[in-house]
């Protein structure tokens, strides 16, 4: 490799979102691109419609999550509206033995590892860490800490590595993330180990309140080269071209090339979370421009030009959509909270005096609230 | 019986744990072909490789962080902090994902990494190298805390740590690293005291003194010297501080009826204050006097020149052993 002594960034500013290579315009026209072509030759009309389906019951899954919010049954919700192309279009490029790490925003990410119902909304009620035995889904609790979980995904792949099979892992995280030490400790461990993970960045242009310009001046995906990680920025809103570019990654990773980097640039339609408030920070028109690059509406377009999307189509789809969003209320609506004495469970594997002796008292002390038992 | 070095002691014990588990390894900044800044894993890159004695970039949290992942695929990794001043950048992994994965995954996730620390002062180190952060990690729920006195403690516990589920934050002083002693290194780990038995190093029947780690000696050599002068002291190491063995502790109490802690950490919110709050709670009417704390300062370490001022030595204890007995002592008449 040659190198200059003085490297200057001269790609476009990591504001400009349309510097990504995409394979549907926001029209959803079938548009050429020589990178990402070869990773989708073989999708079909089913695979699209399937990558509809998915995008649609994950809209749903966070429209009835923000619903339950408000009406008081979840503490907190996490909106993805808007982020659907990105995290469906990479999950389903998985395999299912490979293994995510994903943000609490990957709704999507845990739907397409095969979450049940109960395991969107149950974390948000308050009810359990996560609902989920990571292991069954081969997907991690999804994070709060911002960017840990990349370095964890880098581990795992370290282990995957030692085992000698070709499973690659991936880490989810934000824009604001890509600030965190963890995330560039990440890199920085998987390229000089040639782990086989995948780096996931969603930029979806805001950390809560700080624009993706307070967090890097070059595009995200321009930091990865610097660590010797291969990257592509991507339109995070092409569904086609998330899925595209994550096949490319993993077959690099797969076939022990090491890691890779994608940098999805998409937008967060809703606030941060139900208990943020987007007006004090962007403004309308932002949004508005953001609207009409929707990623569903954009495969419905392609499919429609295509003569693959008919009444019967939509209506399974809304069907099904309608029975999943059912399925995440009965969840939330008919959870039972865990006996009390179980708060003291799983913090140790072993057992340990200080936790044995607290459940001893507080077991006596809940039992002092027992009603006394009857006279006979 | 062989007489070993702690360092010795320790590396063998890394050696039988890697010997008999390949999914143990081990990673840290210098420890492969160097064989770490203390020489503790030297040899191991020869025997097993470069996959399982990683020698890893220069960043605490990404230590920390691959080893979690590590641990999620099955390893038992444990992992080497170059000095207790350095555990810092690692710190928001060990207490948010190391010591919580299991509880927030209801049990299904494990975390069996050892992380051991050349820890404390006396040493005469430069600056962020002889620090004392244990009480960090005690108040974290999901770690285990331990800290070695002698090297067949090192030994076996470092093998007991590497082999339980719980992550396990273990300190290794510094000071104690070339100190020699027995080691009988085919004992069965299934034979030796569990981990969190703390052990009576000195029995005695007017004082119990609580320490452990790198102040159990000194302990012992007060114990000594208040002999002279007519003092009976027990003096209990306690191996585990989290979770601390209260059977024994709270025997010794009742036997003795005062206490004395000692630890180089300084004294605020330390492991002090919780041991005497717990023996307060639990032996109250067999306490003859208030218990005392003889600890390091508040204050930043200081420079190796003044780091004798700041580190508990015999004098200091004595002079505590004397209020506990109500004899002249140096806060005689100035404290309200
Ligand atoms: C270490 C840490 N610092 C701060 C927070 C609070 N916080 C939660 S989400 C968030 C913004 C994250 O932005 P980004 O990484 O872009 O992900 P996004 O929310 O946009 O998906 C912040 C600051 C946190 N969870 N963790």
């Amino acid at each position: 490799m040659t190198m200059t002594h003085t490297l200057t960034p001269t790609a476009d500013l990591a504001t400009d979102i349309d510097d990504v290579a995409r394979l549907l315009t926001p029209d959803g026209e079938r548009i050429a691109d020589p990178e990402l072509d070869r990773w989708v030759a073989d999708v079909d009309a089913i695979t699209l419609r399937g990558l509809y389906r998915d995008m649609v019951l994950l809209r749903r899954i966070d429209t009835e999550g923000v619903a339950l919010q408000r009406q008081g049954q979840l503490g907190l919700w996490p909106p993805c509206q808007g982020q659907e192309a990105t995290q469906i279009g990479t999950a389903r490029a998985l395999r299912a033995d490979d293994f995510a790490f994903p943000s609490y925003r990957e709704t999507g990410v845990v739907y397409a590892r095969g979450g049940k119902p109960s395991d969107f909304v149950l974390a948000w009620r308050g009810e359990e860490h996560s609902t989920y035995n990571p292991y069954d889904i081969n997907t991690a609790t999804q994070q709060i800490i911002i960017g840990a979980q990349a370095l964890h995904a880098v581990g795992y792949a370290m282990g995957v590595q030692r085992d000698g099979t070709d499973q690659v892992s991936v880490a989810y995280f934000g824009d604001g993330a890509s600030s965190q030490g963890d995330v560039n400790e990440a890199m920085v461990f998987a390229a000089s180990f040639g782990a086989p993970v995948v780096f996931v960045c969603t930029n979806n242009q805001w950390a809560i309140s700080e624009p993706v310009s307070v967090q890097a001046k070059f595009p995200i995906a321009g930091r990865a080269p610097g660590f010797g990680i291969p990257s592509m920025r991507v339109d995070g809103n092409d569904v086609l071209a998330c899925f595209a570019a994550m096949r490319w990654a993993l077959d690099m990773a797969r076939r022990g090339e090491g890691p890779a980097f994608i940098e999805a640039v998409t937008y967060r339609m809703g606030p941060h979370t139900t208990s943020d408030d987007p007006t004090r920070y962007r403004d309308k028109e932002e949004v508005e421009k953001w609207r009409r690059r929707d990623p569903i509406t954009r495969l419905e377009a392609l499919l429609r030009a295509r003569g693959e999307f008919d009444e019967a189509f939509i209506g399974t789809v809304e069907d099904d959509a309608d029975a999943l969003a059912a399925g995440v209320r009965e969840a939330a609506m008919t959870a039972t909270t865990r006996a009390p004495l179980t708060v003291l469970d799983n913090v140790y594997a072993e057992p340990h005096s200080g936790i044995d002796e607290q459940r001893e008292w507080f077991g006596a002390y809940l039992d002092g609230f027992a009603p006394a038992p009857e006279e006979v | 019986m062989a007489q070993l070095t702690m360092a010795k002691a320790i590396n063998e014990g890394l050696r039988r744990a890697m010997a008999d588990d390949p999914k143990v390894l081990v990673m840290g900044e210098d420890i492969g072909k160097l064989g770490g800044v203390f020489r503790i894993t030297d040899g191991l890159l020869g025997e097993f490789g470069a996959q399982r004695v990683v020698d890893t970039p220069l960043a605490e949290a990404g230590i920390m962080g691959t080893a979690v992942g590590l641990a999620f695929r099955g390893y038992r990794p444990v992992v080497e902090i170059q000095f207790d001043g350095f555990v810092y950048p690692a710190f928001d992994q060990i207490v948010c994902q190391v010591a919580k994965l299991r509880y927030r995954t209801r049990g299904n996730v494990t975390m069996p990494i050892t992380i051991r620390i050349p820890w404390a002062g006396g040493v005469g180190a430069a600056e962020h190298h002889s620090e004392s952060p244990e009480a960090y990690f005690v108040h974290t729920s999901g770690l285990r805390v331990v800290a070695v006195s002698n090297p067949q403690d090192a030994y076996v516990m470092l093998r007991q740590a590497i082999a339980s589920n719980d992550p396990v934050v273990f300190f290794e002083p510094k000071r104690l690293y070339h100190s020699k002693g027995e080691v009988d290194l085919d004992v069965q780990l299934a034979d030796a005291p569990p981990m969190g038995l703390a052990r009576v190093a000195r029995e005695g029947s007017d004082v119990t003194l609580l320490t452990y780690g790198s102040q159990v000696g000194t302990a012992l050599d007060a114990a000594t010297a208040a002999e002279d002068d007519g003092v009976s002291i027990e003096v209990i190491d306690l191996r585990s501080i989290s979770p601390v063995d209260y059977r024994t502790v709270t025997a010794s109490v009742r036997k003795t009826g005062r206490v004395v802690v000692t630890h180089e950490a300084a004294r605020e919110a330390g492991v002090g204050a919780e041991l005497i709050a717990s023996v307060t709670e639990r032996c109250f009417n067999y306490l003859e006097a208030a218990p005392q704390r003889v600890t390091g300062h508040d204050i930043p370490y200081p420079p190796a020149k003044l780091e004798k001022h700041h580190l508990p030595d015999l004098d200091r204890i004595l002079d505590a052993v004397d209020r506990v007995m109500d004899r002249p002592n140096s806060l005689s008449g100035v404290r309200d």
